[in-house]
């Protein structure tokens, strides 16, 4: 495996620094009178939703572009994708989860938010648990990519669920929600800090994202060798 | 809680929140790392295996002579009534 290009390299730094910034941003943030300090998870909540939604989107024009070319690339760059994506929503839900015990007295819900958001995370699950079920390669990238095409329409749903359905989950960007507990406007320093934490997860999405193409090419060679060398 | 005056002490659950958060993007980060690493041995092994074979493959072809070959299996037919 050739050695990491300098700008991943610098890429990788730049992650972890924007983490830390958006950290230390989002915990000297204006607290929010009504929530309190739990209130500050906001900003990551929205920054890993935000991402992966969007990465469970490019998983599908991978999956497009897969099935129009049918080169492995597109395959491997679309299981990338995936993977950060769900990491990502993970602790989209988690944090979300742990934001509602306080504001709405209970863990979990099922909101139409929340039931989609937990239907979107467990397509995903799925998809891993299905390609790991089909040993050929192009039967598991054209199975994967008409999987992901299909799954990626979770997102759009989840991402709307809010601005569609009657649901106590709040719209604090772009809207509001006669029924939302929990909601609250944004001063100033809050709007800064939301923002940055959005570019802060951009980047680490980025970052993730290309060292997991590495890794996915890396495991491509590997295959081929193991092939090669059994034959 | 939103019909109390005073802002109630919610840090138990931010805390949890940014250290659950750090704990999954580590978590992965370790295991990208982790599987990497076992690539890059795999490789490693497997180049190895793939030169050794390529080494010995001329020697085979030049020294085995058709007696070191494997004897061709003969089948019988099978006689017709």
């Amino acid at each position: 495996m050739e050695s990491k290009p300098l700008t991943l390299k610098v890429l990788d730094i730049v992650a972890i620094l924007v983490l830390v910034v958006a950290t230390y941003m989002a915990l000297n943030a204006p607290t929010e009178r009504v929530m309190g300090e739990v209130q500050k998870v906001f900003y990551f909540h929205i920054g890993t939703a935000w991402t992966a939604l969007l990465g469970f989107i490019l998983a599908a024009v991978f999956s497009v572009v897969y099935l129009a070319t049918k080169d492995l690339k597109w395959d491997r760059l679309q299981v990338a994708s995936i993977e950060v994506s769900l990491v990502f929503f993970l602790i989209t839900i988690v944090l979300g989860s742990i934001w509602a015990r306080p504001a709405w007295n209970t863990w979990w819900t099922w909101d139409p938010r929340l039931t989609t958001a937990a239907v979107t995370e467990l397509i995903y699950v799925a998809y891993f648990m299905l390609r790991q079920g089909i040993d050929d390669p192009d039967r598991r990238a054209r199975f994967g990519a008409v999987y992901a095409l299909v799954g990626g329409l979770s997102a759009p749903i989840t991402f709307f669920a809010i601005r569609l359905f009657r649901t106590i989950h709040p719209v604090v960007i772009g809207g509001s929600n006669a029924e939302a507990e929990g909601g609250f406007s944004m001063t100033a320093d809050m709007r800064t800090a939301f923002f940055f934490a959005l570019f802060a997860f951009t980047i680490i999405f980025i970052d993730l994202f290309w060292n997991r193409i590495r890794l996915g090419n890396l495991q491509e060679k590997v295959e081929q060798l193991k092939l090669k060398v059994t034959m | 809680m939103f019909f109390q005056e005073v802002t109630p002490d919610t840090s138990g659950y931010m805390i949890a929140g940014f250290v659950i958060s750090f704990v999954v993007m580590g978590l992965y980060v370790a295991s990208m790392y982790l599987r990497s690493r076992n690539l890059r041995q795999d490789m490693t092994l497997l180049e190895e295996m793939d030169q050794e074979a390529q080494s010995v493959a001329p020697q085979k072809n030049i020294a085995a002579p058709a007696a070191a070959r494997p004897p061709k299996t003969v089948t019988k037919k099978p006689a017709k009534n």
